[in-house]
This record gives structure tokens, C-alpha cells and sequence, in this order.
């Protein structure tokens, strides 16, 4: 999802402003499907995609009179849709801090170049590394992401934002935002080339 | 700062490098590092790949219709269910 290219220009922001309910429902069916995917993959959860699903359109709808439109109506969407879902990870577990102290961020484990695992799964055929297994996997792996890992990897890398773009979203700065890319990166890294590595093994058996 | 890189300061750059984002000199200092060090060449490799694989979801199959639907009653915009979804 590319935020400057979608159809937004079809819709009429005035009609909008001014509640015209068909526009709000054309609204809502040309930004639904990415708002509910961006809240699955910070969830992992349906229902609670769901809850932030509605709760985004409800909370647009009610602040849509005062948009200014200094941001496009998708960066906008997207925005409340990101609160939405930080706020209720941190409602399930307030216990776990989704920020990272600055001073910790470069730090931890997966910095290291010590303890990477160097298997070169690469060369791996395509239906190994695109097999319904796998992609289980993918998606189990960025669920174990601490939520701000998850947060800057999911907008950055799966739905294709720019660092200014992804620093914008989650009132990061960039330098904060590409420490925590290249953190996320290197742990997914590191879970595949885990996986993929007793693939390899497996089919160098073959 | 010495000409020769070590595998630690590749990997803080390595994100940036493959998206393309840092400078010439340091592109062309981890290049250096690469054609001498095979553990970072596989890091670099791999960490593409992982990428790579991300970025290739299956192609989306529209949002639930039940979803849609929850959705619209909610927002109290039902009677335009019927219409088709952009």
C-alpha cells in the first residue's frame, strides 16, 4: 500500500466535511480493507482488528467536520488507525512496555554480530520458500516483534511507507525509526534463517 | 577512522545499505568489506531475501463480507450496503 497513490481524489472532501453519508460509505469501502489488514498484522487477532477497525472509522467520522487536510485523507485514516492499535496492546498488556528506552536500543542481543547464523538458505526453491508453512511462519515470527519493532516494521517494510512517512505515523523521530527497522530486520533475519536453515538441511538431503 | 570496516559496524549500516540510503563512501566501504567476508556477504544475502519474502504477501481477498457489513451498521451507514465496495 503506497499512501500517496491511492484514489483519494475521487472522493469529495467537502461533501464529506458536511457528513453526506453516501461519501462517508465510499469513504469507508476505499480505505476498510487496508485499515482492517494494518490492524491484523499489529494485532494478530480478528476481533481485535475488528474493535480497531470501527472504532477508526467511528472516531474519523466524528473528527472529519475540523480535518484540515494538511495530511492526505489515507495518511490521516491511517494515523487513527495506528493509535487505535497501539492503544489497545497497550490495554492487553500494560505491563509490558512497548517503548524502548533510548539508551537500550543499541544494545540488545540481535545487534551483535555474534550468535548470527550464517546458513545461506537463499538458493532455496521457490516453492520451499513461499509454501503455506512458510508463510505461517512469517507471520507467526513478526508476532514475537516487541509492538514498536512491530509497529515500524509492519508500516516501512509491509506497507511500503518511507521512514519520514512511518517516523510521521508513530511520532517517531527517523533517526528512532531506522534503529528500530534495522533492529526488526535483523531479528526476522535471524527467525528465518532458523527455519530456513533446517529446510536447507532437509532438502541438501534430498 | 580506518579504511577497513568490521563486520559489527557493517551490521548497524546493513538496513540502510540495502534500501540504498547511505553515503557512497561507506556503500563502497561495506562493498570492500563484502568481497572479503563471506559471513556478511550471507547476512546481507539472507537479510534481503527476509525482505524480500515479506514484501511478498499473497494478494489481498477484499475485506470480509460479514466484516463489511458489522462495519456499516456500526458507522449507521447500512442502507448503503448494497452498494458495490470501491
Amino acid at each position: 500500500m503506497n499512501v500517496e497513490s491511492n484514489p483519494e481524489a475521487s472522493l469529495s472532501l467537502e461533501a464529506l466535511k458536511n457528513g453526506d453519508r453516501h461519501e462517508l460509505a465510499r469513504m469507508v469501502d476505499l480505505y476498510s480493507e487496508k485499515i482492517y489488514r494494518l490492524a491484523l498484522k499489529f494485532t494478530n487477532n480478528p476481533q481485535d482488528a475488528e474493535d480497531v477497525l470501527q472504532e477508526t472509522f467511528l472516531k474519523a467520522m466524528r473528527a472529519l467536520p475540523e480535518f484540515e487536510g494538511r495530511s492526505s485523507l489515507s495518511t490521516w485514516l491511517y494515523r487513527i488507525a495506528v493509535n487505535e492499535a497501539l492503544m489497545l496492546l497497550r490495554k492487553q498488556k500494560p505491563d509490558i512496555a512497548l517503548d524502548i528506552p533510548a539508551e537500550e536500543e543499541d544494545s540488545s542481543e540481535e545487534m551483535s554480530s555474534n550468535g548470527l547464523i550464517l546458513a545461506d538458505w537463499c538458493c532455496l526453491p521457490e516453492d520451499e520458500l513461499l509454501s503455506e508453512e512458510s508463510r505461517r511462519f512469517l507471520d507467526q515470527a513478526i508476532q514475537q516483534l516487541p509492538a514498536t519493532l512491530r509497529g515500524v516494521f509492519v508500516l516501512r517494510d509491509l506497507e511500503g511507507m518511507s521512514i519520514k512517512e512511518t517516523a510521521d505515523l508513530l511520532g517517531l523521530s527517523e533517526t528512532n525509526v531506522k534503529t528500530r527497522l534495522l533492529r526488526a530486520r535483523l531479528f526476522l533475519r535471524q527467525q528465518l534463517s532458523r527455519y530456513f536453515g533446517e529446510r536447507l538441511k532437509e532438502w541438501e538431503q534430498k | 577512522m580506518s579504511d577497513h570496516l568490521d563486520c559489527q559496524q557493517l551490521l548497524s549500516s546493513i538496513s540502510e545499505f540495502v534500501d540504498g540510503e547511505l553515503d557512497p563512501e561507506l556503500c563502497r566501504r561495506i562493498e570492500q568489506h563484502l568481497t572479503e567476508c563471506e559471513n556478511c556477504r550471507i547476512v546481507i544475502n539472507t537479510l534481503r531475501k527476509t525482505i524480500d519474502l515479506y514484501q511478498h504477501q499473497p494478494a489481498s481477498e477484499g475485506l470480509p463480507r460479514e466484516i463489511r457489513q458489522r462495519l456499516f451498521y456500526r458507522l449507521h451507514l447500512e442502507d448503503f450496503l448494497n452498494h458495490d465496495p470501491a
